[in-house]
């Protein structure tokens, strides 16, 4: 997009954004704010799986260890919230490292079903190590907050990380990552060092997604739970990468809308009704997605933008 | 894998010496370790309970391999639905057991529910973004994971459902040691159709059609073979194999609910890996031999721990962050598995 269409865009959104806490009720605040969540989320795995092309299909994982770590350090040392969401964002940064490493060595279907492992197992660790983790019953931090509290959290973080992200992309490492992703072996051949560059996707997309946990817990009244972090958390990240569109940063305000407002949604999903409506709708969703719109509501804007310069 | 592996190994040097030195090792560790099972079997009661066991819950981690293991050979993709496509017919089968039919009539009547699905999946959902990246096709398939079990819970909901039994509730006392003929049913029906599969490959035209479409697709369709088909017909096989393993887990947890497959398909993974991913016998090994370790592991876990005075306990909880990091050492030490053949790629 060029740059004055752009900042405009972002700017009228940075508005909506600032004025929707005197417009909505507590409870749509809250919803907002889930979005706000979800935005992070999405943003950082498609830093990964959309720029740098390797696929996670785990990242509830990190959201899991960003989300305990506020709780817990809230509960033990009472520590300023916003500093254990640094504290998240590091943590979860150099955890997102660690799991670079085997990524060095596997690619596609492998790496796949190695995230997917990771974020069935993380959830089973609170229920072993009760006395630090909770067990089922969970951790509860030892202040909560409000709504309009999570809310303003959680999209002054967007609004930093987004900044961020596209630092990071627009420059020399954001080429090194598509390099990667178009073809390994040319990307070596032209110097980048695959190593560092695999693994530092890795990392940035964790630490994105271990903010977007530790706000998961504040916004569920700082309580961390394993039942919150379930496989399912990790496959709606996926889909909303999906639908934001991969490769672009201009569709994740709608594929982390879409991840953030449809259960609430859905509860009055004609016909279908209940709870799994949601599930229905979402997978329906992607399906079609990725069958209509490979490139996901980015690509949409993009094929609009084009039909209109024709 | 193939690109990174690539860049670092050499050409088909490498390969023949893994082909030449590594297939006999393979066979030594395996018979190594069925002669250290026996022992074990022999000495111990208990090491014997626990070994039939997990040979029989590892028949059913075998059984959903092959059905992965099938999916990859013939559209290099991993299903990640499977799981939730073998849990979905084994709620086929309810139904039809509640309908009426007995319940060897209900397998094999969902068996066949499950090859037209599984065709009709692949036909309409996975081959339109097959061709585009290995990405794509993941989430399709993880899109397919959210709906199947949405629907299984939006037309049957997710309270436990009782099944009957297909083998009876007799145990069997062998030397001292009590075996549900249960598990033998187990064994008996996953080794069964493993064997049905492996002679539809390497006896039938249809079989050799398949092998051919999944190794060189041009070629194949320049010989006649209708390579699309092929696939498809994949694809549904690997359903039914799913589903033999979904009606075969269902006894071992007692009922069946939604969630009766998520865990299995963890241990399928690593077992279709640890089995070298493209390999349909490795799979069935592998199943075996992750069913058996990971079941001795729980059922001494309690002892090893207080034994070795470690930090921290070992629990059966620990079972699943356990598979993963079987999975995460396969991958690393030996992405190819036992019987799997490394991917030479010319750039």
């Amino acid at each position: 997009m060029s740059r004055l269409p752009a900042l405009a865009t972002l700017l009228a959104v940075a508005g909506v954004v600032v004025a929707l806490p005197f417009l909505l009720s507590d409870y749509n605040i809250s919803l907002a704010a889930q979005v706000g969540i979800f935005f992070i989320a999405v943003l950082g795995l498609n830093i990964l799986t959309g720029y740098a092309g390797q696929i996670s299909i785990g990242h509830g994982a990190f959201m899991a260890i960003g989300g305990y770590t506020t709780a817990v350090m809230s509960r033990d040392h009472h520590t300023n919230l916003v500093v254990t969401m640094l504290m998240a964002f590091v943590i979860c940064f150099l955890l997102g490292l660690i799991l670079g490493l085997p990524a060095l060595r596997l690619s596609g279907v492998y790496l796949a079903l190695l995230t997917f492992a990771l974020a069935v197992s993380i959830p089973i660790l609170p229920l072993q190590y009760t006395t630090f983790l909770g067990g089922t019953g969970g951790v509860q931090s030892s202040t909560t907050v409000s709504n309009t509290w999570v809310y303003g959290a959680a999209w002054a973080a967007s609004a930093v990380l987004f900044v961020l992200a596209w630092l990071i992309l627009r420059g020399r490492v954001g080429r090194a990552f598509r390099a990667v992703r178009d073809s390994e072996i040319a990307a070596v051949a032209s110097g980048i060092e695959l190593p560092v560059y695999k693994t530092l996707a890795f990392g940035i997309s964790a630490a994105y997604a271990g903010v977007a946990g530790s706000l998961f817990v504040l916004a569920a009244n700082g309580f961390a739970a394993p039942s919150e972090f379930t496989v399912e958390l990790s496959l709606l990240l996926l889909v909303g990468a999906a639908i934001a569109g991969l490769g672009s940063l201009w569709g994740i305000l709608v594929g982390a809308a879409f991840v953030g407002l449809l259960p609430q949604v859905s509860s009055s999903v004609p016909v279908i009704g209940t709870g799994h409506g949601r599930d229905v709708v979402f997978g329906a969703a992607v399906i079609l997605v990725m069958l209509l719109l490979p490139d996901g509501f980015a690509g949409l804007l993009a094929r609009l933008r084009r039909l209109a310069r024709a | 894998m193939a690109t990174a592996e690539t860049s670092r190994l050499g050409g088909p040097r490498n390969r023949g010496a893994a082909l030449g030195g590594g297939v006999p090792l393979v066979w030594v560790l395996l018979l190594a370790a069925a002669a250290g099972l026996l022992v074990g079997s022999l000495r111990s009661a208990f090491f014997a309970q626990l070994t039939i066991e997990g040979l029989a819950i590892g028949a059913v981690y075998g059984s959903l391999a092959l059905a992965l293991v099938l999916v990859y050979r013939a559209t290099h993709v991993i299903n990640f639905a499977q799981g939730e496509l073998a849990m979905a017919t084994t709620y086929v089968a309810y139904q039809l057991i509640q309908w009426g039919l007995s319940y060897w009539e209900a397998f094999f009547a969902t068996l066949a529910v499950a090859m037209v699905l599984g065709t009709v999946l692949e036909v309409a959902l996975i081959r339109p973004v097959l061709h585009r990246s290995v990405i794509a096709t993941v989430i399709v398939t993880v899109g397919l994971f959210i709906l199947i079990d949405g629907v299984v819970n939006w037309i049957w909901g997710g309270d436990f459902k009782p099944m009957p039994s297909p083998f009876g509730t007799k145990v069997y006392d062998v030397g001292g040691v009590a075996i549900p003929k249960l598990y033998f049913g187990m064994l008996f029906v996953v080794l069964v159709s493993a064997a049905l599969v492996w002679v539809l490959f390497r006896f039938t035209k249809l079989g050799l059609g398949m092998r051919a479409a999944a190794l060189r697709p041009a070629a194949a369709a320049l010989v006649g073979v209708r390579v699309d088909r092929m696939l498809a017909i994949g694809w549904g096989l690997a359903a039914v194999l799913g589903a033999v393993a979904g009606l075969m887990a269902e006894p071992s947890q007692l009922f069946l609910s939604p969630t009766l497959m998520q865990q299995i398909l963890v241990y399928a993974f690593a077992a279709a890996v640890l089995g070298g991913l493209e390999s349909p016998f490795g799979a069935v090994v592998g199943g075996l031999m992750i069913g058996v370790f990971l079941n001795l592991m729980v059922g001494y876990a309690s002892t090893i721990s207080s034994d070795l005075h470690l930090p921290f306990a070992i629990s059966a909880e620990l079972q699943l962050p356990f598979a993963f990091a079987l999975l995460l050492l396969i991958l690393l030490v030996k992405p190819t598995g036992l019987f799997g053949h490394r991917e030479v790629r010319r750039v």
